[in-house]
């Protein structure tokens, strides 16, 4: 039933944009995206709410056209072979995809007949995706009565009957508890290896593109800022060295010295002075040596690895924790979008 | 083609699972035109010549039933577009059309049971059961529910996101269409608009056509006439609501 032994790219976007218009202005929620994922990757969108991600997704899954550019998913475009595409990809939305009233294995059936399973194909792929998943114990129930976390995996198994090409996984942890949502990403890392299907994700956690995904893609007001593994963009970032002094007079000294150390950043803030440097944590000793050296006596030392927040934050200007929490001008968009 | 039959029927089986669980969510459906039915057909005056006032009454009920059941059923959808899981069957293969006319379809199921019970809670009283009239009456109905229930969807697919929307334009629409129809009270001699507003009103032939089918009387005029009403309803709610889906994203 595998059917993963395809060539060629799984998603493919030439200037794909997507613009809404609501009184009357325009809003740029996608602009201009260029992307290539290979067959077998997983890959995290991420970025703030609103910064295009959903709409991103909900173009790659048809639910809405480009405004302009093109898509193609699975080889079909998205708007011209829209039936080809939804045959190709699992979807598992922001919401629920199993109906409240409905059994769990019966959502399940109906969801491998509307992909063409035969009606045994339909109960046997149920049942394997009720053992698989987990559900044994409440995929008999009404879809209203089961918690958070095994709706979660109800909506995954369902995005997986017909053993997708692409699966799409929109903020599949968010509104999940801690325990639940560390479970969700192993389910997630265990199906992409054992299915060889191609996984893309959206998220606004950190953690979780940074744990899970091969390949992170920043994206901010709708453009892509950056595109590479979590480690590469850490560690293309660098470490922080953060180094304090007692007067304002030893951290000028010192950030002047700083200032030699070839590829770095240095900012003075009063009495600490910080060094942005790749390996910076193995650079310590001897740039501790080299202030001495100079008379100058450091009072503290904090080494910090770099978060992939540091690295939304080098690209944007700040912190994602922030732009999640101020409400954006595009804050009610991504609402309508998500809608 | 046969992918929207089969489609289709996907979609309608779905819909008709928690009917066949939980059936008696039919009959708490139609607890307000069984009140109607117990607390007017009492004050019905006997009507000379043309048989009990029941057999004039228990039509016009069985016509509200369908109306009533069928025209809520958007919010069905409602919630689906809520939890996601309309925006997961949008996804899947399943044709626009299929969604949309698989749904309406299965309006008949839950319509034929209530005209069931109502039959059977009034046949022991003086209503005169002609098992053929109304089972014509109940494949009339059965057209012109599909064709309120399409109505339905398409409201609610209109209303996405502002579900005050939905309920204001079902309760505003629900009984003016019920009584211009005739279905309370005879429209007979009502003054002119209300004659006109009437004659504008499909369902006013359908109910017509009912009434003379669960009579036992077959006349050609009248249900062709209900059929035709039917039909327009159908037809207009089908291209309605298809389009509605087609657009829903």
């Amino acid at each position: 039933m595998t059917h993963h032994n395809h060539t060629g790219p799984a998603i493919v976007t030439r200037g794909l944009t997507r613009h809404f218009t609501s009184r009357k202005q325009t809003v740029e929620a996608v602009t201009d995206l260029d992307l290539e994922i290979g067959q077998g990757e997983l890959v995290a969108f991420l970025g703030p709410n609103g910064a295009g991600k959903s709409t991103t997704l909900r173009m790659l899954t048809t639910l809405i056209p480009p405004t302009s550019g093109s898509a193609s998913v699975a080889g079909h475009d998205v708007v011209t072979g829209q039936r080809d595409v939804r045959r190709a990809i699992g979807f598992v939305g922001q919401g629920n995809g199993a109906g409240q009233r409905q059994l769990g294995r019966d959502e399940l059936v109906s969801q491998g007949r509307a992909h063409g399973l035969s009606r045994a194909d339909a109960h046997r792929r149920a049942e394997e995706l009720v053992t698989d998943l987990d559900l044994a114990a409440v995929a008999d129930r009404k879809v209203s009565s089961l918690s958070g976390g095994q709706r979660r995996r109800l909506d995954i198994a369902m995005g997986l009957v017909h053993l997708p090409r692409v699966l799409f996984l929109d903020e599949p942890s968010t509104g999940l508890d801690p325990q639940n949502r560390a479970n969700l990403q192993h389910l997630v890392q265990r199906l992409h290896a054992e299915t060889g299907s191609t996984v893309v994700l959206t998220t606004h956690y950190l953690e979780e593109a940074d744990a899970l995904a091969g390949r992170v893609i920043v994206v901010d007001h709708g453009r892509v800022i950056a595109d590479d593994s979590a480690a590469r963009l850490k560690s293309g970032l660098g470490d922080l060295v953060r180094v304090g002094f007692s007067s304002p007079a030893d951290a000028a000294r010192a950030a002047s010295r700083l200032e030699r150390v070839p590829d770095s950043r240095v900012e003075v803030d009063d009495l600490s002075v910080d060094l942005r440097v790749r390996d910076g944590s193995a650079m310590v000793g001897e740039l501790l040596a080299d202030l001495g050296a100079d008379g100058v006596r450091p009072t503290r030392v904090e080494v910090a690895r770099p978060t992939l927040d540091d690295v939304f934050l080098d690209l944007t200007g700040r912190s994602l924790r922030e732009a999640q929490s101020t409400p954006s001008d595009t804050t009610p968009l991504e609402s309508e979008v998500a809608a | 083609m046969s992918t929207f039959v089969s489609d289709t029927v996907n979609v309608m089986n779905r819909e008709l699972k928690p009917v066949w669980r939980e059936p008696l969510a039919v009959v708490f459906a139609m607890i307000q035109p069984l009140v109607f039915l117990g607390l007017f057909a009492p004050l019905l005056p006997e009507m000379a010549g043309s048989g009990s006032a029941l057999q004039w009454f228990v039509p016009g009920i069985v016509a509200m039933t369908a109306l009533m059941g069928a025209s809520f059923t958007g919010s069905n959808l409602m919630e689906e577009m809520q939890s996601g899981s309309h925006e997961r069957q949008l996804v899947s293969p399943l044709g626009r059309p299929a969604l949309l006319v698989g749904r309406a379809l299965k309006e008949v199921v839950p319509m034929l049971m209530q005209v069931a019970i109502i039959v059977a809670v009034v046949t022991p009283f003086s209503f005169d059961l002609h098992l053929g009239g109304v089972l014509a009456g109940a494949a009339l109905l059965s057209l012109f529910s599909i064709g309120v229930g399409a109505l339905s969807f398409a409201l609610a697919l209109a209303s996405k996101g502002e579900d005050w929307m939905f309920w204001t334009i079902q309760q505003t629409l629900l009984f003016p269409t019920l009584l211009t129809a005739g279905v309370l009270l005879p429209v007979e001699g009502a003054p002119r608009w209300l004659e006109i507003v009437s004659m504008l009103n499909p369902m006013t032939y359908v109910v017509d056509a009912t009434r003379a089918l669960f009579a036992g009387t077959w006349p050609a005029d009248v249900v062709a006439q209900g059929v035709a009403g039917a039909a327009v309803v159908a037809a207009l709610g089908l291209l309605v609501g298809v389009r509605a889906m087609r657009r829903s994203s």
